[in-house]
Formats: C-alpha cells, structure tokens, sequence
C-alpha cells in the first residue's frame, strides 16, 4: 500500500522495514513541507508582522487545528511536545503538584519505560505510591484486578493504548469510568495507536491523549499532548518563558491562552508543519483502510509466524476473538514480539539485519515487564501502511536462515 | 567526536575514528570466524565457578541483556585461572569464552591493558556500533573487577 510514497523505501527496494514502532518511514510530501518552510517562510512565530512571520504563524496554528480535528478534540486543547515521552514528563510534574502523600499512580505491567519511569520520581517526590494493573496469562489486563486497584486513593491512571510489545489493546473507555468513578484522571499513551486506528479522544473518553509525530510519518522531535480543556485550564504551564506570558512585570507575570500558555519558548515550527503534513497524508488513505490494510498484513504475519517451530509469539495471537467482519482491531495491533528456542534476540536481529532486514530486538524500553515474564528480550516486528506480504514471507526465510545458522534444536543454555 | 564523559565506554574509544556501518553478507574469511563464534557459543570454554578466586565481578549489558560474572585466580600478580558465569547473545557469551583463554598465565597488568581491538581481533568479525556493547561487556566486567579489587 502506498509504498512508493516513501523515498526511503523506493531508493532501498530491498530494504524490509519492520520496525515501525520505533519509528515510521517519511513520505514525500512530509519531507516536502519541511523544506518547504524552510526554503520559502521561515520565520518565528507569534511575533513578527511581516509576511513569512504571518504565513508561519498560521502554518503552526493550522497544524494544531488539524491534528485536533484528526483526533476529535479542539485547538485549544492541542499542546506540541517534543514527543510522547516529553508528554508524559510534563504530566507527571503538573498533575504531581497536587499529589499528596498516600496517593495513588495507577499503571500497568505492559507500560513503557516513559509512562513508569517519570511517575517513580514523582512519587519518590511526593510520597504518592505506585501500583500497577496486573496482565493476565493471554497478555491482557486483568481488568477485574483493574476495578480492585483503582480506589479513592487513586489520582491518575496512566495505560497504554496499545502495548509496543505485545500489541495488547486495552480498553481505555472502560479505564476511564474506573477512574472517573473514583474522581481521578486518566491518561492514554497513544504513541502506538494513533498512527494505525481512528482514534477519537471523546469516544475513549480520557483526561488526556499523548503520542508522537515521527511513529505516524511525521518528523522526530514533535509530539502531543491532548488535554481536555477544562483540566488544562486549571493546570499551571510545566515551562516558562517567551510565547507562554500575557503580561511580564518585573515582580510577575501572567499566562496566556490554551494552548500557547504550554508551549514556551521558540516551537518546533517546521517539525509541527511535518506533523500536519503528515496527518493530512494519512486522512487522505483514510485510517479506516490504513486499519483495514494492516490488520490484513498482521493476520498474515500472525498466521505465518506462528507455524514456525520453536518460535512463540510474546502477545495476544489473534487479532479479535469474536468474528471480526470490519477488520477493525479490536484485542491487537501490528506489534509482534517473539522469541526463537536456543536463539538471542540480538543474535536474530543480526541474522535478520545480514538479509536487510529491519526488526527491534532486546527489551524495547519495557524492561519490567520482560523480567515479569522472564525474557532477556525479544525480537519485535512491526508493520505500517507501506509493508507487503512479501515482506512477511522474507521475515520468515530470515527466521528459518537465523535457525540453520545456529542450528537451534542443538543449543542448550547453560 | 570526542566524549567529555570520563566513563565513556570502550566502545566509545574504539569508535571516535573507527565508525562503521556492517550490513550485508559476511565474507568468506568472516564466514570462518563466524563457526569460531558459533562453536564458543555453543560449547563455551571456562564456563564454571572458580570457589576460591581473588575476584569475582558481575556486569550486565542493559541493550540485551546480557550478563556475565567473571571470577579470577591471581598469584604473586599473574592470572592462573579465569572462568565466567553468564547468559546472553552469541557475541557477548563468545567473546567471555575466548577471553578467559586468552587471559589465562597474563599478568594483571597486561591484562589491565587489554584494549577493544583485542576483543575485536579475537573474534575476527566486523562487529557493529550497537553489538560492540555485547563484544566488550566481558573486557569491561575484566577492567572493574580489577579495578575495584585494587589490583
């Protein structure tokens, strides 16, 4: 699908790009924007009256307007980060402001290292107490432990939307009664959901959204923070500085509106116009074919993977346990880890990367959750819009080639 | 490209002006090395317990998680045993494998001047940026112990 949109993958016809998760090949027109801005108006924003400086402006502006639109919120409610991670730190430290001691974090044991690591120093700081939401046998939330944990002591809720290792998806709407019953927040890191699905901020229903630019075809170094309006007017800025004041005096200063009042400091302009450039690419395949096109691909790679011998797929292994007519995905997304018997993952990786070949491998910033389930680490495929069923096929010549190699019935580890 | 960071890893020493890309298929000679790697791996030399040893050091190397203890017999400054403890990829396990030979009847302070190129050469493969970490954990597990057994 679409493949020869990306420059990338047409100068490198052999090149198998399976690690999408971690970050998504650019098309052109993305990459055209960019250049765009910087050959034809670039200039800062929010400050100057002559005519790049206005036609920037409204550039950054519009791309907040779009991305709204791309995710059922409004403009005001758009803050550009630096990425999913920048997202989350800024919310730890806003929303732990008013933590007190006794109160509690809720994660789960499939979250990334960004939605754990920034809440520990939080707590550590504040006295606030982190429980986590177990994962069940089928690498899914325990949903009933989910109801125990989140109490009156619990104040945010912070999950994954879609685990970037076990491709697990959770229910984030059901996530949000628990915690809005209880009068918490909650938080939905969706930097592996909103490149492959709809995702509509109201009908989850979360306090706020986070994901990043460069996982769905935009630029590194531009991400978002979705909050609803009512919680971030109410919320103080996490940075200060230029663009962010309404009245500086030497004594004090006041704040601006939503969403500037986030966003201090000079932005990443041409990262933001990558960005809408992006979404505008995306919502013209439309993301329903985009979800249609991969749960294809993933179903295929379920099905392939899962016939090879010794290897075991770390994760749901189906895409839906109903009958699923609208290949909509509803229990998984295109994340696939595995292990391979007698086999590293870094020495499948390597194997892998010999036949041209791209796929992660070690603990993809989860380190918790593998020592939970006792892996040292495992080799992630992950497929977007732009990868093929041959694509697949060579992944599993790869894995047969990575057994031969090191004829895996043999090894023993010691 | 030089580090600031006094902790900058051997890697980073190696690769200030040594930077290369491997991808592609091996060569003939590298195929050779390759079975060398492979047979370490599967059959790994030293890979035992020293009970009364001068030291013994523990590192893991976060990327992969790999993990390797070194325990080292030293008399009057010589190292008379070397064996290792560990699990993790082909490269990381090998090259503990081939160090504890090589080690062994070197004195401590050849041994504190063992460099990458050593470990490099003794696997006799290109080995890439990322995977250089799994390839030098054993030297560095070597360098600490010694270091923090003041030797």
């Amino acid at each position: 699908m679409n493949s020869t949109d990306f420059p990338l993958l047409e100068k490198n016809k052999s090149l198998v790009y399976l690690d999408s998760s971690a970050t998504s090949q650019k098309p052109s027109s993305v990459i055209k924007s960019m250049n765009d801005f910087y050959l034809n108006y670039n200039a800062n924003v929010h400050r100057g009256i002559y005519t790049i400086s206005e036609e920037a402006t409204i550039a950054y502006e519009k791309a907040h307007e779009v991305v709204a639109q791309f995710i059922g919120a409004e403009l005001e409610e758009i803050i550009f980060t630096r990425g999913t991670t920048e997202s989350l730190n800024f919310l730890a430290v806003a929303l732990g402001k008013k933590l007190k001691v006794g109160d509690e974090i809720v994660l789960s044991e499939m979250e990334h290292h960004s939605n754990i690591v920034p809440w520990q120093q939080i707590a550590k700081t504040t006295g606030a107490v982190i429980k986590y939401i177990p994962i069940t046998s089928d690498y899914t939330l325990n949903m009933s432990d989910a109801q125990k944990i989140i109490s009156y002591r619990t104040k945010i809720v912070s999950v994954t939307h879609i685990s970037n290792v076990l491709g697990t998806i959770n229910p984030i709407t059901e996530l949000a009664q628990m915690a809005h019953a209880v009068g918490a927040v909650i938080i939905a890191d969706a930097a592996q959901s909103v490149p492959h699905m709809k995702v509509n901020v109201k009908d989850l229903n979360c306090d706020f959204l986070v994901f990043s630019g460069h996982k769905m075809c935009g630029p590194t170094g531009i991400g978002v923070l979705y909050g609803k309006k009512e919680l971030l007017q109410n919320m103080e800025p996490f940075q200060f500085g230029g663009g962010m004041i309404q009245e500086v005096t030497f004594e004090d200063s006041t704040w601006t509106e939503l969403p500037w009042k986030f966003e201090a400091g000079t932005p990443m302009i041409a990262e933001a116009i990558g960005l809408m450039a992006a979404v505008e690419y995306l919502q013209s395949i439309g993301m329903e074919n985009i979800e249609k096109y991969i749960y294809d691909l993933t179903q295929y790679s379920l099905e392939k993977l899962s016939a090879i011998p010794g290897l075991t797929i770390i994760g749901p292994k189906k895409l839906s346990k109903e009958n699923n007519e609208s290949k909509k995905m509803k229990d998984r997304g295109a994340v696939i880890s595995f292990t391979l018997d007698g086999i590293h993952p870094h020495d499948v990786g390597e194997v892998l990367n010999r036949e041209r070949i791209a796929v992660r491998v070690g603990h993809h910033c989860t380190m918790p959750l593998h020592k939970l389930l006792k892996l040292n680490g495992t080799v992630r495929a992950s497929f977007y819009l732009y990868n093929t069923k041959e694509e697949v096929d060579k992944l599993v010549q790869g894995i047969f080639e990575a057994q031969k190699i090191f004829q895996a019935e043999k090894i023993t580890q010691k | 490209m030089k580090s600031n960071n006094p902790e900058a890893t051997l890697v980073e020493t190696y690769f200030e002006n040594k930077y290369e890309i491997v991808s592609g298929k091996l060569s003939e000679e590298e195929e050779l090395y390759k079975e060398n790697i492979l047979d370490h791996y599967k059959n790994p030399h030293n890979k035992r317990k020293i009970s009364h040893c001068t030291f013994n050091h523990k590192d893991f190397n976060p990327l992969c998680g790999d993990e390797i203890t070194l325990f080292i017999k030293t008399e009057q400054g010589k190292i008379i045993d070397a064996a290792f403890e560990g699990n993790g990829c082909a490269i990381s396990q090998a090259s503990a494998s081939m160090l504890t030979d090589h080690i062994k009847k070197m004195s401590l302070e050849q041994a504190k001047q063992l460099g990458p190129w050593d470990i490099f050469n003794l696997l006799g493969i290109r080995i890439s940026h990322t995977r250089s970490k799994c390839a030098l954990l054993c030297l560095k597990t070597l360098q600490e112990g010694i270091k923090e057994a003041k030797l």
